[in-house]
């Protein structure tokens, strides 16, 4: 075997994954300085050096600007990271959290909770969990137990997304006093976050992507199907629920605090896997950082672009993801065609 | 050795196999052979608990195999899949995977994991292509990498479903040397096979399977020129003694 081939592509993975660490780097920067009240680096520098202060670029740093940086990157590494993990598990690359129907489960439960007053950023999490969870497991045993195709499995998916963001929205207009009734939740954003929102998501973010990244090596041996993972000695419906179930967290988690953002857990992993191939022990490292500076890119364009209005996040993801749906779909086509 | 005792199992409800009885012998290529529908890959999959059986035994070197854990199974039996998936991913990486029973959480591979890829490789001839992609290969040369990874799991048994399927000649012929080879290691080969010249060439041992029983068992010349092959295919075979040896073809 050539060890210089290999030591050279070694190499290249590593140099990869730091640029993505810059470019996660440069964005949340950009975030905290940019917007209607620019921050110079000096003024980032010293504010971060005295902590919270009483000065307006302090304030702004503080209480507005860190909040909502930390909030873009913890979602967008969440959301990228769970759908690695979820198109890994159902070898599907055109499935994803908002695609298959995970963020809405979550999104309804976020509004349950918020139309019967429970307001605790715990209990908001780990709602937002159970519901991204019950969709997943329930979108997952239907099409196990159809043998459904990837595209039927993808349509079951957009058929569950509906039918639980009509409760939602249900829910939104049956009790306009609920704190998500407003627009940033229903398309996903980041106006309203706050620490005390972000703390527990935080966590189980956090925690999530660290236990995921150290169960690589089953994450690829379950990708090569179910026999052959089962011939490996890998006990496949355990490791495969508990993925799913590992996703379900990364994305309710998400939903908890940055409302529905659609397609960051579509458009990431592939954007990925060009780059830096599909072995997991390069790819989750990758995609975490990768997405955590595509949505922070995102949110400061959707602050910057039509200023002084602002856009929500989610708005902006939907421009771009909705015609990359529709790309993957024509490669599809042209493979299958081939 | 793999014996099978009174084996019955169902897929979706349906018993498949009514009672199997048969045995593989260590050091030999044993083959499963009948036809369609008759219960070879239910059995296959039966000794790799990948099916379950709703009763009978089946035993690796005296040991039941529902007493060993995933762990343990994948240490003793490896498996050619008849369809596998194309990952997107290295051959040596592949090859790596063949390693998972041995590793414990979090799964970092040894030196001796290393040199036991770097000989599977060797030995199925991909050293040169370790570094390419799965999908860069042509057929053959991918069923030598899932091969190599069969090998790295180090295993006493070998089971292949089918494993000449879609090759090419060449590469059929390539696949059933190498098999011999692994039969002459020590290792129990057992494979699903149709074509009767090359279960005539390669094969040790037959188990002639019909409608989930045994139909005959023996060596690969005895079990053909039996009446057992006319029922169970309802072909018949003709035998041809050539320079090189005794060929076989079908008549219908």
């Amino acid at each position: 075997m050539n060890s210089s081939n290999r030591s050279s592509t070694a190499n290249r993975s590593i140099t990869l994954i730091a640029a993505a660490a810059a470019f996660m780097l440069a964005a949340a920067v950009l975030n905290i300085c940019l917007g209607a009240s620019r921050i110079s680096l000096v003024q980032l520098w010293e504010a971060l050096l005295s902590g919270p202060g009483t000065s307006a670029a302090s304030r702004i740093l503080w209480y507005v600007r860190l909040p909502r940086t930390a909030a873009c990157l913890l979602a967008g590494s969440g959301l990228a990271v769970s759908g690695t993990v979820i198109q890994k598990v159902l070898a599907n690359n055109l499935a994803s959290p908002g695609i298959i129907g995970v963020n809405a489960g979550a999104g309804l439960a976020v509004a349950v909770c918020s139309g019967l007053g429970m307001y605790s950023a715990w209990v908001i999490a780990g709602a937002s969990f159970l519901g991204a969870m019950i969709a997943t497991f329930v979108v997952v045993i239907v099409a196990r137990k159809s043998n459904a195709s990837r595209t039927t499995v993808v349509l079951g998916g957009v058929a569950v997304t509906a039918c639980l963001n009509a409760v939602t929205e249900t829910i939104i207009v049956l009790i306009p006093d609920a704190a998500l009734a407003n627009v940033d939740f229903r398309v996903g954003g980041f106006s309203a976050v706050n620490h005390a929102r972000l703390l527990p998501a935080a966590i189980l973010i956090l925690a999530s992507i660290i236990l995921v990244c150290t169960l690589t090596n089953e994450l690829d041996v379950l990708s090569l199907g179910d026999d052959t993972a089962h011939s490996l000695g890998l006990r496949v419906g355990r490791m495969r629920n508990g993925f799913l179930t590992l996703a379900a967290l990364l994305a309710g988690a998400t939903v908890s605090f940055a409302g529905i953002l659609g397609f960051v857990g579509l458009i990431v992993p592939h954007i990925a896997r060009r780059f830096i191939g599909n072995e997991s022990g390069k790819l989750l490292p990758f995609c975490a950082l990768l997405g955590a500076g595509f949505v922070t890119i995102c949110d400061l364009a959707a602050r910057l672009v039509f200023a002084p209005y602002e856009v929500s996040t989610g708005i902006l993801l939907n421009f771009l993801g909705g015609p990359f749906f529709v790309w993957l779909l024509l490669k599809r086509k042209d493979k299958h065609t081939k | 050795m793999i014996r099978v005792h009174d084996l019955h199992a169902s897929y979706e409800g349906e018993e498949i196999l009514h009672g199997i009885d048969a045995s593989f012998p260590e050091g030999k290529i044993s083959v499963l052979m009948g036809p369609n529908g008759c219960g070879k890959s239910t059995t296959l999959r039966s000794m790799l608990r990948l099916v379950p059986h709703s009763s009978g035994t089946i035993e690796l070197n005296g040991t039941p195999l529902s007493a060993l854990s995933p762990q343990e199974l994948a240490k003793n039996i490896a498996y050619l899949p008849q369809s596998r998936s194309v990952p997107d991913i290295a051959v040596k990486t592949l090859v790596m995977h063949g390693r998972f029973p041995y590793l414990s959480y979090p799964r970092r591979y040894r030196p001796e994991d290393h040199e036991k890829v770097r000989e599977s490789l060797e030995w199925v001839g991909l050293t040169d292509l370790a570094d390419r992609k799965m999908e860069q290969l042509s057929g053959g040369q991918r069923q030598k990498a899932y091969l190599a990874m069969a090998l790295a799991q180090d295993t006493d048994v070998i089971l292949m479903d089918e494993p000449t399927t879609f090759l090419d000649i060449r590469n059929q012929f390539e696949l059933l040397d190498r098999s011999k080879q692994l039969a002459k290691q020590g290792k129990t080969v057992i494979m699903i096979l149709h074509d009767f010249e090359a279960v005539l060439r390669y094969a040790d041992h037959v188990v002639l399977l019909h409608n989930g029983h045994v139909l005959q068992e023996g060596g690969a010349e005895e079990v053909l020129r039996s009446g057992s092959v006319r029922e169970a295919f309802q072909v018949t075979p003709v035998f041809h003694q050539g320079e090189d040896g005794l060929h076989c073809y079908v008549r219908q």
